[in-house]
């Protein structure tokens, strides 16, 4: 048999918890459950306390079954609530989970009593958790339950998905999806029953909760998602226990998934913040970029194939530029344009540029302009190929109608006139 | 075939103890396309929803090719209104059309090749090729729209239910929907469609059920869709009934 030093115990311990959590909490999160999980670890309270109070000991077997059983009373208690009264279900939720808090918390009153007898040292970890109490034989329950939680997910992913993501379309199909359902929140409540004594009653939740919110960052699809999540909640679970030395280790764990949420929302590719606002500022620059250049290309228009030079102000009466000089800068450093003092002229390069943008630009105003009834399918102002992103019949159809009126100009890489009035000069 | 595609005797549906559709009765023959018309509130996703057993009986039964709806499952498609799923789910396009094959698979067994080209092909047919990869909040409702067709077509059915195909897309999404509607409907299947816009009625639609929260009429449009039903369909609601009125008079032949 292998052995563990203590503390390896524990992180293999957490890391199993978190994983399995970070699966059944990714399906409770897209389901918008994920208040219930909170619910199921508050109300498991008093189940806790009762099962002490009734048995006299505490082990895990029969604390958890205790906490099970509080846990489904409080959610058959909001399914009551919410059918029978006027009662929205997040104020059903946060009655009956604060009202099972409450009831658990004076029943733990009750049994710090010293009249109350039993061994009742540690029974305050299921208020904040206590990752260090861990005995190898829960560890091994943990390892159990991780493992036919798992195969379950595994086995049934086709059933889950379409439940969570089209409740009436699998029903339509014949799938038993009150069944499925109740199947996803049982190994919630299995989840959070086994949790409760590693991280506590008040942070079960967040195991729950954040490795899934923070795998929804990184990926659009389900199964990488339940992957990712998974991941994320084994290294929130172990790394929070290594970093705990002399801290509460429950709380330390949420702090580990909170950071590691933190990253993902900030750091993910194309969901993160930082992406966003990096795509942002690209694009704002290429605009700016684009602007000078068909501006530069419009003034220099009547004069082709000559390109004469163009002062800043003939710029500025055009349009707007924000931030000039470091436009201008940018342009000639990528050897766009060429300038010296206040005259400015296209380089061959940057008159091909201008030409192939002013293109694309007219093009696209042509087609909004005729086509405004299909086009909300197909545009896309992002792209500078009209061509690949419109059938080729209709741009050839575009270019000819405006060739035969003569504004499809040969030189130049074919650069259509603008359809409506430029304006300034 | 004289046995109806789809049945209904006595339909009773309550919600919350109160009715909201009486007594329905009607049978819809194969190989029709069938619009479902009634002001709001008239219960015709409720028809459907009954149809498919979404919402329970208080009365009556539903038969699909002769038989009991549990029996017949395999043989219905379903489309769903667009607003009734998470659109920001973490799928792609392919895999929403994927779970069309769901209902023949079975337990535990995962989409394979076999399927993975079913949901190419009916992505194909609704032009969405391109799109396949996409996660679905990123298309237009047009395009979210088609993604539900296709998955409806990848469930092979021979009796289709659709829940406002048309509402909220473009002019072009319309008329590429129509078509195939059209051409499901050339391969011999029966398609309903819950319908608000009744100027478009006589044109799209072969077969029309009037729906009030009881059944005003059911029959061929040519003789059902008149002046005089809709009155009864549409009660006092005279904007409505101008409209209504101002449809026929537009589709009626000009001697």
């Amino acid at each position: 048999m292998i052995s563990f030093s203590i503390s390896e115990k524990v992180m293999l311990g957490t890391a199993l918890l978190g994983g399995m959590a970070g699966v059944v909490g990714s399906f409770a999160v897209l389901r918008g459950r994920a208040l219930v999980g909170d619910m199921l670890a508050h109300a498991a309270l008093p189940g806790v306390c009762l099962a002490f109070l009734l048995t006299g000991n505490r082990s895990l077997l029969g604390l958890s079954l205790g906490a099970l059983c509080s846990g489904l009373l409080a959610v058959g208690a909001v399914t009551v609530i919410v059918r029978w009264t006027r009662t929205k279900e997040d104020a059903a939720i946060g009655i009956v989970l604060s009202t099972f808090f409450g009831l658990g918390v004076v029943l733990l009153s009750v049994i710090q009593k010293p009249s109350t007898a039993g061994n009742k040292a540690g029974l305050n970890t299921y208020l904040f958790g206590e990752p260090a109490a861990m005995l190898t034989g829960d560890v091994i329950t943990l390892a159990v339950v991780a493992v036919i939680v798992l195969s379950l997910v595994a086995l049934c992913y086709k059933e889950l998905e379409i439940v969570a993501f089209d409740t009436d379309f699998a029903r339509s199909q014949g799938w038993p999806t009150l069944w499925i359902d109740l199947a996803m929140m049982a190994a919630l409540a299995v989840v959070t029953v086994v949790g409760l004594p590693i991280v506590g009653v008040i942070l079960m939740a967040a195991m729950l909760i954040l490795p899934a919110a923070s795998a929804r960052c990184w990926t659009q699809r389900l199964p990488v998602m339940l992957v990712v999540s998974c991941v994320l909640g084994a290294i929130a679970g172990a790394l929070g226990t290594r970093l705990s030395r002399g801290y509460p280790a429950g709380a330390v764990i949420v702090l580990t998934a909170a950071v590691l949420f933190a990253v993902s929302l900030l750091f993910a590719p194309k969901r993160g913040v930082v992406a966003r606002v990096y795509a942002e500022f690209q694009l704002r620059r290429r605009m700016a970029d684009e602007h000078l250049l068909r501006t530069m290309f419009e003034l220099n228009e009547p004069h082709l194939p000559a390109t004469p030079p163009i002062t800043v102000q003939q710029l500025k009466d055009r349009r707007y530029f924000r931030g000039l000089d470091r436009l201008l800068a940018r342009a000639r450093e990528e050897e766009l344009i060429e300038y010296s003092g206040d005259s400015l002229q296209l380089t061959a390069l940057g008159l091909r540029r201008g030409a192939q943008i002013t293109k694309a630009h007219r093009l696209w105003e042509l087609y909004l302009m005729q086509h405004a009834d299909i086009a909300s399918d197909h545009v896309d102002r992002d792209a500078d190929d009209v061509e690949h992103l419109l059938p080729e019949s209709l741009v050839a159809q575009l270019e000819q109608e405006l060739a035969t009126e003569g504004r499809l100009p040969s030189i130049a890489a074919k650069v259509p006139d603008s359809p409506h009035d430029l304006g300034g000069g | 075939m004289n046995i109806p595609a789809f049945e209904v005797h006595d339909m009773t549906v309550a919600y919350h103890r109160r009715p909201v559709l009486w007594d329905i009765d009607l049978a819809i023959p194969a190989g029709k396309l069938v619009g479902i018309v009634g002001p709001n509130g008239a219960g015709k996703t409720t028809l459907i929803k009954a149809a498919l057993g979404l919402v329970p009986l208080a009365s009556g039964k539903v038969e699909i090719h002769g038989r009991s709806y549990e029996e017949q499952r395999h043989l219905i498609g379903y489309v769903p209104q667009r607003e009734s799923v998470d659109w920001d789910f973490p799928v792609t396009v392919r895999d929403v059309v994927l779970m069309g094959t769901y209902g023949r698979l079975g337990w535990f067994r995962r989409p394979g090749k076999v399927e993975r080209e079913i949901a190419d092909r009916c992505l194909d047919q609704v032009a969405m090729s391109a799109y396949a990869k996409r996660q679905i909040r990123q298309l237009s409702g047009g395009q979210q729209q088609r993604v539900f067709l296709a998955r409806a077509l990848a469930q092979d059915a021979q009796l289709y239910f659709l829940d406002e195909p048309f509402a909220g897309v473009d002019a072009a999404t319309e008329t590429a929907i129509f078509d195939l509607l059209n051409t499901m409907r050339s391969s011999g299947k029966t398609v309903l469609v819950v319908h608000h816009d009744l100027q478009t009625v006589r044109e799209y639609f072969d077969y029309v059920i009037l729906l009030n929260m009881r059944l005003v009429a059911c029959g061929p449009v040519e003789t059902t869709f008149t002046n005089d039903n809709l009155q009864k369909t549409y009660g006092g609601r005279l904007t409505i009934l101008d409209e209504a009125a101002e449809a026929i008079r537009r589709n009626k032949p000009l001697l």
